[in-house]
Formats: C-alpha cells, sequence, structure tokens
C-alpha cells in the first residue's frame, strides 16, 4: 500500500469536515468504511490517497421497514440486511441480491453505502501493471476495448470507459426506485440512485454525483405493490462467490394472470445499473406468455452494444429477463 | 530450549523485519509505478492501537496500513491465521469479529477497535478442542494445511449462523474459503459431524 495518514473522526461532522471524495477515482482523501472493496484497491496500488477518513462507527445501521417502505442506515452490513425478515418477506430481491454478492465473511464486513460505492471489476482498472485506462489515468485510453472484454458493459458505454458496475444490491434498488439520502457538511439532499450514478462519457473516473466531504447516509426504498413478487436472478461462471455475467432484478405486480406493472433493471450490461422502462411498458398488461416475454425483453437490446468477446451479453440478458419474469409471476 | 535455539517463528520474525525494511527501500525504487511513488517518501504517522484478541487487550503502535491480519501475525505472533492471497478470495485469514466470520486481510487493525477479535488460536478450551478442529482430523479434512484455520474459522461460523443444513447448503456458504488441495469432500463432512454435536456452537 502506498503510505497514507489515517483520520478516526470521533463523529459524523468531524468526518465530513474532511473534503474527502468517494465519487471520483482520483481523489487525495478518500473515506474508508467496511473497507472490503477498499483495501483490495489500496494492496494493489489501485487508490493512493495521501489521506483515509474513517467512518467506522459514524454512520447509521439500522434497518427499518414501516408503511412508507423500507430505510437501509448506510452503515447496515449486506448480511443484516439480507437476513432481516421483513426485508426477506417485502424486498425480497434485495435480500436476493445480497446474498448472491461476495463472500459470507465479506458480507459480515461491508457496508450499504460501500456496495454502491465498490469500483468496477475491469481488470484493466484493477491492475495497474496496465497503463492504459482512463478510469485509473485519465486520458491514458481504454485497454478494455479491443481487449479481453468478455465481462464488460454494452450499454451505456463510450469510446473513453465500457467497465460495467459490479454491485448487485443496486440492481435490485433501481429496479425499486431508491434514492439515496446524501449528506455533506453543508446538509442533506435525495437522489434517486438511477442519477446516482454517473455514465462514464468523457470523465469516468467521476463515478457519480457526490461532492467532496459527502457520504451516503442512508438507502430509501418505496413502498411498492409489486417489492413482494420480486426476483433477483444472477448469471455467473459459478455458482457462488462470483461477480454477474448478466443479472436481471424484476418486480411484478399482477392483476389476476395479466402484469399491472414490472420493474425491471439489468446488472453486468450496464455502465450503471441499468433500468429498462422500455420494456416495462410492453409488459404491461401482457400475461406471462413465453412469446410475449420474448418479444418485450427484445426491446432491452435497443441501443445494446458489443465490443466482442461482450456479444454474448445482448442475447443474454434478454433470456435473463424472460426468465426473472417468469420465475417472480410463478410467486404466490 | 537452551539459548542457542531458535524457533522458526522467532527466525522468521526476526527476518522479517529486515526483509521489510530492505523490501521498503526496494519498493521505492523498482516495483512501484511511478505515480505511487511520487509522495511516497512521507512516512505515514503510526496510530496506537488496542486490540482485543482471544479475550486479551494488546496495545500496539502500528503503521496505519497495518491489516488486522498483518496485526495478529506480525505483532501478536498468532500465525494460526493465514495470508494467502491478501485480498479477501482466498479466506485463509478468516477469524470472528463480535462473532461473526470476516477476512481479517480486509480490515485495517486501527479500525477495528473495541470489537472482540477470535483467532484459531482461541478456539479450543485449554487442551480440549472445538469440535469442529477435532471434526477435521477425524475426517483428513486437509492435506497441505495452509486453508485449514480459515476453514475451521468460517466452518464454526456457518454452524453458529444455522447454515450446515445440507452439503450443497454447507458448500454454498463456505464458498469463501478455497483449499488448492481440493479437500471439499472432507471439509463439508467434518462441518456436518460437527454440526449434529452439542457444544459446536462457541467460540465467538
Amino acid at each position: 500500500m502506498h503510505p497514507f495518514t489515517l483520520e478516526r473522526p470521533r463523529d459524523l461532522s468531524a468526518a465530513l469536515a474532511f473534503p474527502a471524495h468517494s465519487g471520483r477515482h482520483d481523489a487525495p482523501t478518500e473515506y474508508i468504511a467496511g473497507g472490503t472493496d477498499m483495501v483490495q484497491l489500496l494492496q494493489e496500488h489501485v487508490r493512493r490517497p495521501e489521506r483515509l477518513v474513517s467512518l467506522a462507527g459514524l454512520l447509521d445501521n439500522s434497518i427499518d421497514v414501516g408503511p412508507q417502505g423500507l430505510r437501509l442506515g448506510a452503515a447496515a452490513t449486506m448480511a443484516d440486511v439480507a437476513a432481516h425478515p421483513a426485508v426477506i418477506e417485502q424486498f425480497p430481491v434485495i435480500s436476493q441480491a445480497l446474498l448472491n454478492s461476495a463472500s459470507p465473511q465479506v458480507r459480515n464486513q461491508a457496508t450499504m453505502g460501500g456496495n454502491l460505492l465498490q469500483r468496477t471489476r475491469c481488470p484493466y482498472f484493477r491492475d495497474v501493471g496496465y497503463s492504459a485506462c482512463n478510469k485509473r489515468a485519465p486520458g491514458s485510453g481504454c485497454a478494455a476495448i479491443g481487449g479481453e472484454n468478455r465481462w464488460h458493459a454494452v450499454l451505456g458505454t463510450s469510446e473513453n470507459c465500457i467497465a460495467a458496475n459490479a454491485s448487485d444490491l443496486a440492481v435490485a434498488l433501481v429496479a425499486l426506485d431508491a434514492t439515496v439520502e446524501v449528506r455533506g457538511a453543508s446538509g442533506q439532499r435525495t437522489v434517486p440512485l438511477i442519477d446516482f450514478y454517473r455514465l462514464p462519457d468523457a470523465t469516468p473516473q467521476i463515478e457519480t454525483v457526490l461532492e467532496p466531504g459527502e457520504v451516503i447516509a442512508a438507502i430509501a426504498v418505496p413502498a411498492n405493490a409489486a417489492a413482494r413478487r420480486s426476483h433477483y436472478l444472477k448469471v455467473r461462471d459459478r455458482a457462488s462467490f462470483e461477480f454477474a455475467v448478466v443479472s436481471a432484478a424484476v418486480a411484478l405486480e399482477m392483476d389476476g394472470a395479466r402484469i399491472r406493472q414490472a420493474r425491471i433493471a439489468l446488472g453486468g450490461v450496464g455502465t450503471k445499473p441499468w433500468r429498462v422502462p422500455r420494456v416495462e411498458a410492453a409488459l404491461a398488461g401482457t400475461t406471462l406468455d413465453p412469446t410475449t416475454l420474448r418479444r418485450a425483453a427484445a426491446v432491452a437490446a435497443e441501443g445494446a452494444q458489443g465490443r466482442g468477446h461482450n456479444d454474448f451479453k445482448i442475447e443474454l440478458m434478454q433470456r435473463a429477463i424472460v426468465r426473472a419474469v417468469e420465475i417472480a409471476g410463478a410467486r404466490a | 530450549m537452551t539459548s542457542f535455539d531458535v524457533t522458526r517463528r522467532q527466525l522468521l520474525a526476526a527476518t522479517a523485519v529486515t526483509g521489510g525494511a530492505l523490501a521498503g527501500g526496494q519498493f521505492l525504487s523498482g516495483t512501484t509505478p511511478p505515480a505511487a511513488a511520487q509522495g511516497a517518501a512521507t512516512a505515514p504517522v503510526p496510530l496506537n492501537v488496542v486490540l482485543r484478541v482471544n479475550e486479551t487487550e494488546h496495545r500496539l503502535t502500528l503503521d496505519p496500513r497495518t491489516t488486522l491480519l498483518d496485526a495478529v501475525r506480525e505483532h501478536l505472533h498468532l500465525t494460526g491465521s493465514k495470508k494467502g492471497c491478501g485480498l479477501g478470495q482466498c479466506g485463509a485469514c478468516t477469524v470472528l469479529m463480535d462473532g461473526k466470520r470476516v477476512k481479517s486481510c480486509l480490515s485495517l487493525a486501527a479500525l477495528v477497535e473495541g470489537r472482540e477479535i477470535t483467532t484459531i488460536e482461541g478456539l479450543a478450551r485449554g487442551e480440549q478442542l472445538h469440535p469442529l478442529q477435532a471434526a477435521f482430523i477425524e475426517r483428513d479434512a486437509f492435506q497441505c494445511g495452509y486453508c485449514t484455520s480459515g476453514q475451521i474459522m468460517a466452518g464454526v461460523a456457518c454452524i453458529a449462523e444455522g447454515h450446515a443444513g445440507s452439503p450443497q447448503e454447507i458448500r454454498d456458504w463456505m464458498s469463501g474459503n478455497l483449499c488448492r488441495c481440493g479437500a471439499y469432500d472432507h471439509i463439508v463432512t467434518a462441518i456436518q459431524d460437527a454440526a449434529r454435536e452439542a457444544g459446536s456452537v462457541r467460540g465467538g
């Protein structure tokens, strides 16, 4: 690890007084909470902050379910949220997304806020032996375009970056219209999670809308009739402890045999969690008939661009949507 | 032990000190990418850290970069926890923190003050092995042994969590621990054995 000064503030306001930055890659001061992604990146010299500001013990870790919906404190661990009985019952897609992430050990350490801020698994980003990575070294190029890009995004990419967002949790949350409570020294603001992430465009090193000195304080998921009938389907190279090749988070509200409303987000295919509103619109009012589902899922491919090794994801994500809708639809 | 005897551990510890100093010097001139080397001359401010490990409190002064794993191995000389990958992928460093399994290579030691850490050394009660330690021996659940302490700590947690119901469930909930010798079948059987025994749910 590159040497750094470690600050252990006594309370959150002291922590927020540091202009640490969680939302862009090259910040000299950064926050650390559960540390599971940060320590990996420090160990591999991918991140070299001069100062780390600890948020350990300073943020809310409560999990509350009420008539308004679900509220997750930023410091709640993946394991605690996944195992919470009301989350399992009322927001199964969130519990499933978490249980299909990482390993039991990491789920005991990693926090909600950190999960949303984890960096991409793009191997070129995570290996400083490669000089070309616009996310790690702005202006250096993208080794994944024209390189080994089987794991990379096909939606929301730019000529500067095709790295996929790695969070399963974020996919489930985006499907359910979650918002992020952002707190900084000057106050608090609420941002829809889907707008919290930025597309890479010309600045892939800036990943979120967080400003210096801002942290995620909590996540809110509004109550929704579709949330109970939800499912997270994760397609990956091994059955456990692996990131998604393609994933689909689906929530359905049924009216007898017909879909009243569908909410669908995709993982593994976008540079950020990818909501597919046009697929949702195509499913509204239809039955779970396979031909109908297949036709609606095909809309997801609009605008998708493969780069060679990842071309298969364009077909696979459509099949994942169909399968996930079928599974959610079959749920009582 | 005569005054000339040196244990393997003492030898390694002494070597590590000199080796570490050398490696630090080489590091700046050699393997570090140029951007990383800039500013690397500023020595990190050491931190006073109080760690509770196996029911004993330890006062340490640590480089902020010290992981919990390095703290228990290199500073407390509890070398049962192993460093495999150092990146949270292999699970050889698994310890219990407040009774829950964690990867000690992914925690900075200075950030786990006040937490109760249990390493493999804290699992037995005197000469009496934890039922899962005994089951690993009975079932021959290892070959080279490097992953074993991590497997046992993860297995103890797996049983305590209630995730040791079937072989498939055990495999799923033990997926954070790799065994390059491929002793998985025997590890699963050992965990099944211990899960059936009263007294397995302790150690954290």
